[in-house]
């Protein structure tokens, strides 16, 4: 340490530097207090935009009403569960895909596709095939829909290697224009509007609407669980989206798995189309998957691709949704108002994560003394 | 003219984490000169460019220009003060067209007018004898016309200061010629050139001076009039260090993997593996050496099933079964259904070898997870094998279910080792196994591929520090621009004799 020349002068003021990995109560603490943070910026933003409306509402009260809007009656509690479970089951359907980092935000398109063949069948075989025969049918034609929707990106993807994420993307409005041109052929009148269908619903278990998608989605939720932590395909899975060089060293064939993944991505997006349209709609339009295929990606990348984490994630999203929509309603703001708080809100819970991964270090003082 | 250095070095130091890749490095470059910066690999000298060029900055050390101290923290900077780069991996973007490549980044706050710069770069090609079509797009240049846009990229921001890195790995002989004519009519025109280089025929052909770096040091600068190639060999390679590392005679050797003719080239066309033959012998340890990228890389991965090849054969006799097999065009998984028991440690440890986020159990399943019955994986036998790989090699970590990641590269390296020789391999390829340990571990690596020797099989050692290899080795394949330029005994050569061999490039057999 003879005659150092210390040249601090180039050292920035503060440098990012990741984490080796936060201890998880840590990691949850600091997500916790990003919500907490952000209802904070929420309340100011509340008051200040209320404010200039003219009536000054209490945020405490605002916040009491978004509780409500979820959870205010037991139908409204079955209301939010449903919403979370259609949102789940999507965020389960492109989580393989992510995982495998095939940038897959065709959910939309897969789960439009899966949702026009349920109502198709509903339309043919309803009234004619007996329910015993025509769920399980309509299920296997809803699935592959989806598959052949989620394999076409995929197979030019592994042959071409072509953009998946433009791919995909790209399928989801050839999706929609299908649904509107059976429409077009379906309601012969030009609404544009196909009214509820009386047959080939999905059965309503103990009087309760929701419940039967509830309980698939469950069911779905542990397998995905499952597949991806302990079979073979899951394994497969994470070794090709961590290193497909590593993939290819042990022997995997990337091809296959790339192919097999979306498959299943797009499979399960079929069956959620289904549980939508008939679990619950009854009937098909363009938006019938509400921009969920989108917000899905959302919820499964906050949760780390685990699907136990994303039950919370999708209820955290859920909720922020539906509370938004009920403040706007009991007190007569406008809906961008609640678009606001809910933006404000994901910015933060999703900025947290940053938090969590990385670390700042600001230039220290004790350099300058010492020069 | 005058006799103010074009650029000067003083006491240039870096350091990354605990390695020192420059210390202490002095250098000057005269207006109207060549210089050769001549050193093995991992010696800094690409470092020490990095850091002219705005990339790195040092941690100590000052840089002067035309007399004047500098401070260069951003590629920019250099540009401003008439230095320009030209990497050994081109940084063009494939659809544009050489012009604007050209003109890429340059902030001139003029009107940008294609004619103007056509004019420009004709202007530039005519005066040092480039051959270019600016209108052409990257994507349909051969590799030396990419480099000739990189370099009159250089020469259109006007810079006086150029660095060339290792500008004739990607030439043909032929192509190399042309170059060295442009870059000695360059230096007529007083521009100042450093080439970074290990080929030695080159430098003493092309340089006025030569500056040796050997393990991030300075060695000296010498005029290339009095230098040879015995004399910078000796610079370049050093004495000959001591490492005791123990050595056993061969035993029952048998050819085990046999490599005939083997030929490997890559996207651009360049050859990468000309005719590659050699045998591997159970029971012996079979040193690589080369220099970095002489094709080291491409022969495991031929050899692993990595890799397309153009003609050769690669025959692995099956000492259980007395078969001979051919891997060629074989993908991992059918060399290891013939019963072909290979194993490979790859250079990319983390980016190949090991999934870095992955814990050391779910590592260790990398290869047996195929085992067992049924759709789920069968954790218990990778978590009793990660268990003992970590006590039997000391790996330090918190536990068997760390990401790998987390661990020191030793501990790595011992992870990714460990695994390779638990599946009892016949055969076992270790690309650079020591490279950033420190002497302990490395020493753990040398006493387990000693420990495999003995139980007969035949290891393939790919290492860049000759002495290890001189030591550890039986016989020494030399390596040069993806060609064998030599076969030596471990235990007869010298140092200068393979640094000799790893320089000697083909142009340069022609010659004599």
């Amino acid at each position: 340490m003879n005659n150092k020349k210390h040249r601090r002068v180039h050292e920035p003021f503060a440098t990012v530097v990741k984490r080796d990995g936060m201890i998880w109560y840590k990691a949850w603490g600091v997500r916790l207090l990003a919500i907490a943070l952000a209802l904070c910026v929420c309340s100011v933003v509340l008051v200040v935009l209320t404010g200039m409306l003219g009536n000054v509402y209490n945020p405490i009260e605002i916040f009491a009403a978004m509780f409500k809007g979820n959870f205010g009656t037991s139908r409204k509690v079955w209301n939010t569960l449903h919403d979370m479970a259609l949102l789940l089951c999507i965020s389960l359907a492109v989580t393989p895909a992510f995982k495998m980092k095939f940038w897959n935000i065709g959910a939309e398109g897969q789960t439009l596709i899966g949702g026009l063949c349920a109502a198709a069948c509903m339309r043919y075989m309803g009234a004619s095939v007996p329910p015993a025969l025509m769920i399980p049918v309509m299920t296997v034609v809803c699935i592959l829909s989806g598959v052949i929707w989620g394999i076409i990106p995929a197979f030019f993807k592994a042959k071409y290697n072509t953009n998946e994420t433009l791919f995909t993307l790209m399928m989801n409005y050839v999706a929609m224009q299908l649904v509107r041109v059976m429409i077009a052929i379906w309601v012969p009148s030009g609404s544009g509007i196909l009214q509820a269908m009386k047959v080939g619903r999905l059965p309503v278990l103990f009087g309760i609407r929701p419940l039967f998608n509830i309980i698939v989605v469950a069911v779905l939720t542990v397998g995905m669980f499952v597949y991806l932590k302990y079979s073979k395909h899951g394994y497969e899975i994470s070794v090709v989206g961590e290193s497909e060089n590593t993939a290819r060293y042990i022997g995997i064939n990337v091809k296959k798995v790339i192919l097999r993944t979306m498959a299943l991505s797009g499979g399960l997006c079929g069956l959620a189309g289904m549980l939508i349209v008939a679990g619950t709609d009854y009937t098909v339009a363009s938006g019938s998957a509400g921009g969920m295929g989108f917000t899905a990606i959302m919820v499964s990348w906050l949760a780390k691709f685990n699907p136990i984490v994303m039950v919370l994630t999708s209820l955290l999203i859920v909720f922020f949704e539906g509370g938004a929509s009920e403040i706007a309603t009991a007190f007569r703001l406008n809906q961008s108002i609640a678009d606001i708080v809910t933006g404000i809100i994901l910015f933060f819970i999703i900025g947290s994560e940053f938090f969590v991964n990385y670390k700042i270090n600001f230039r220290s003082h004790k350099n300058h003394k010492e020069v | 003219m005058n006799s103010t250095p074009a650029i000067e070095l003083k006491n240039i130091t870096k350091t990354f984490g605990s390695v020192v890749a420059n210390k202490n490095v002095c250098l000057e470059v005269r207006k109207g000169e060549i210089l050769s910066i001549l050193g093995e690999n991992g010696s800094g000298k690409t470092t020490l460019m990095n850091m002219i060029s705005g990339i790195y900055f040092p941690d100590e050390g000052q840089i002067f220009v035309d007399g004047k101290e500098v401070v260069i923290r951003s590629p920019r900077d250099a540009f401003d003060h008439k230095i320009g780069m030209i990497h050994q991996h081109f940084k063009l973007v494939d659809v544009f067209s050489a012009a604007e490549n050209i003109i890429l980044g340059l902030d001139d706050e003029k009107k940008f007018d294609i004619k103007e710069v056509e004019k420009k770069v004709a202007e530039i090609t005519e005066r040092y004898g480039f051959s270019l079509d600016p209108a052409k797009k990257i994507y349909e240049m051969a590799v030396s016309e990419k480099q000739t846009v990189e370099i009159i990229r250089v020469l259109y921001r006007e810079a006086d200061i150029l660095i060339l890195d290792e500008p004739t790995a990607v030439l043909t002989p032929q192509e190399a010629k042309k170059l060295f004519a442009v870059l000695r009519r360059m230096r007529d025109d007083g521009k100042a050139i450093i080439i970074i280089t290990h080929k030695l025929h080159e430098v003493l052909s092309l340089s006025d001076r030569v500056t040796v770096l050997r393990k991030g040091e300075y060695i000296g600068t010498v005029n290339t009039s009095e230098a040879d190639e015995k004399s910078l060999t000796e610079m370049m390679v050093g004495k000959k260090v001591e490492l005791n590392i123990e050595r056993d005679e061969p035993k029952n050797i048998s050819p085990r993997l046999v490599v005939e003719n083997v030929n490997c080239v890559n996207r651009e066309g360049v050859n990468l593996l000309n005719d590659v033959s050699f045998t591997a012998y159970s029971g012996e340890i079979l040193g690589i050496a080369g220099i970095a990228g002489s094709g080291q890389r491409e022969l495991l991965e031929s050899i692993a099933g990595l890799q397309k090849l153009y003609g050769g054969k690669i025959i692995y006799n099956n000492p259980k079964t007395g078969k001979s097999e051919d891997l060629r065009d074989k993908t991992p998984q059918q060399i290891r259904e013939l019963g072909v028991r290979l194993s490979f440690v790859p250079e990319d440890r983390l980016g190949m070898g090991l999934v870095g986020n992955m814990d050391i159990v779910d590592n260790m399943m990398l290869r047996s997870y195929r085992k067992g019955k049924g759709i789920f994986l069968h954790r218990t036998g990778p978590k009793n094998l990660a268990e003992e790989i970590i006590k039997q090699l000391e790996v330090v970590t918190p536990g068997a279910s760390t990401p790998v990641r987390r661990l020191s590269g030793g501990n790595v390296q011992k992870v990714l080792v460990g695994r390779e020789i638990a599946s009892s391999p016949k055969v076992l390829m270790a690309a650079y196994p020591v490279r950033g340990l420190d002497i302990n571990s490395a020493y753990t690596i040398y006493n387990l591929l000693n420990e495999q020797k003995r139980k007969g099989t035949a290891v393939i050692f790919v290492g860049e520090d000759l002495d290890v290899l001189l030591e550890l080795c039986d016989r020494i394949v030399v390596l040069c621009a993806g060609s064998i330029s030599g076969i030596v005994d471990a235990r007869t050569t010298t140092k200068e004799e393979i640094g000799i061999l790893m320089t000697k490039s083909k142009g340069a057999e022609i010659n004599e």
